[in-house]
């Protein structure tokens, strides 16, 4: 390991569900140094109370997910030199999410409105029946092929000034799940899926600001699916299926 | 008033440039209804009020106002396409081309009124 | 389901609108040469059925639309709801369309 050269000055947001402060850490610089190496570091030598979550440390579960000097990221993924400015790094629990200690954020109503957007896969067939024939490039399958990739690290729920601004809006994770099984051939339950989306809490309410999927790690588009929502809501009005 | 980090890519721009014309020009409105409606039994009155479009801040700032209609309505262009035709990635170039096609008209406009 | 229905009427009005404002920017280019008079402008739009029927419908439209507008500004960073939220709503309504019927009718009739 490469001896330190630099001092980072870290601000971390410490509190609870009654408030809380940012509080300065010193943090020695190490070579490809990430984000969590930083809060592991202060977590083990500076002070054990500091709650985060944290799992697969690769970039592949989203629950390292943070605010880094004001944007969501995977701290895990995301390394010292691409974000530290004049030496100084601040680190916060995710936007629009309740926290429950420091970096730790209750998760719970993130998932309630991926369930309430018609999250659920309903399967029409059984074991009983033949395997259903899925042509992988036909354009429904394209589309939600596209969308289905999503890890529920929150990132885009974070990121979304509607969710601010509107906190019963179901957001970007669960419109775009929406999405994905709306185009999903073997779904049974569109019907409740589609006035989902297209209630007071539903993709209407998406201004098209994108910041979902500037800041998606997986590289997903919400915005897009969103938009697809969109129209698929528009011809069931105008179908009289809505 | 500082735009917070996460705010600042292109496409959250555009929101915001079309969320302030749209409050702009709304309230506008009703000054602009106000001052048309003086042609019924106030005409002098009217003509005094037109006579003020000659001092240069007063042109400038109707530059500003065709400005604020037509990014409104061109950002709202690309809007409608965002929504209602299918997926085009090009989101920031079209954002971009509403502003300046915006941009042109209004100094057509600010040729024409100096 | 409402919100999806206001969204729509939004998005229709909008549609409407936008040649309208096409038409609106032009005039407004053309007749700025020589400075406003109105005189000039009285003298072309009085008595016309064309100004009188696409400037009404603008404002009709406008006034829709400009409600919506503000109504979705007025939840989302001024947190009004329920009733407050209906009343400022239509009230800009109201406000657009009889000031903007009173400026047709003025430069029309």
């Amino acid at each position: 390991m490469q001896e330190p050269t630099d001092i980072l000055q870290v601000d971390v947001w410490r509190g609870d569900t009654s408030g809380g402060r940012l509080v300065i850490y010193q943090v020695p610089q190490q070579l490809s140094q990430t984000i969590l190496d930083v809060v592991t570091w202060i977590q083990r030598e500076q002070d054990p109370q500091l709650a985060y979550r944290f799992s697969c440390r690769v970039g592949m579960c989203g629950s390292c997910a943070m605010m880094v000097n004001g944007i969501p990221r995977w701290t895990c993924r995301t390394h010292v030199q691409k974000v530290v400015q004049n030496n100084r790094l601040t680190i916060e629990p995710l936007r629009n999410l309740p926290v429950i200690k420091d970096l730790v954020c209750d998760m719970s109503e993130f998932f309630a409105k991926w369930k309430v957007a018609g999250g659920q896969f309903m399967p029409r067939k059984t074991r009983q029946d033949p395997v259903e024939p899925l042509l992988p490039d036909s354009p429904k399958r394209a589309a939600a092929n596209a969308a289905v990739e999503c890890i529920n690290c929150a990132i885009c729920y974070a990121a979304c000034d509607v969710v601010t601004w509107n906190p019963g809006y179901l957001g970007p994770a669960a419109l775009n799940r929406a999405w994905s099984l709306l185009n999903d051939e073997r779904d049974s339950g569109q019907q409740a899926r589609l006035r989902a989306i297209a209630s007071d809490a539903g993709c209407h309410n998406c201004h098209s600001h994108a910041n979902c999927t500037t800041y998606c790690p997986n590289e997903l588009n919400p915005s897009a699916s969103i938009a697809g929502l969109k129209r698929l809501a528009a011809r069931a009005v105008f179908t009289g299926n809505l | 008033m500082m735009i917070k980090p996460h705010r600042g890519q292109p496409l959250w721009i555009a929101f915001l440039l079309h969320r302030i014309s749209g409050l702009g020009l709304a309230i506008f409105l009703p000054f602009h209804f106000y001052l048309l409606g003086l042609a019924l039994e106030q005409s002098e009155t009217m003509d005094g009020l037109l006579r003020w479009s000659d001092y240069p801040l007063v042109k400038f700032a109707e530059f500003g106002l065709v400005f604020l209609l037509a990014v409104h309505m061109f950002g709202g262009l690309r809007l409608l396409a965002l929504e209602f035709l299918p997926w085009n990635d090009r989101q920031k170039t079209l954002a971009a081309a509403a502003v300046a096609l915006s941009f042109l008209l209004a100094l057509g406009f600010l040729m024409r009124a100096v | 389901m409402h919100g999806f229905r206001i969204y729509l009427l939004q998005r229709i009005s909008a549609m409407i609108m936008a040649p309208l404002v096409l038409l609106h920017l032009g005039v407004m280019i053309v007749v700025i040469q020589g400075g406003l008079d109105s005189a000039e402008i009285l003298s072309r739009t009085r008595g016309s059925l064309f100004w009188g029927g696409t400037y009404g419908l603008f404002v009709l439209v406008v006034s829709v639309h400009a409600a919506i507008g503000i109504r979705v500004v007025m939840f989302e960073w001024m947190s009004f709801k329920g009733f407050k939220l209906n009343l400022v709503s239509w009230l800009v309504f109201a406000v657009l369309l009889m000031m903007g019927a009173r400026a047709v009718y003025a430069v029309v009739a």
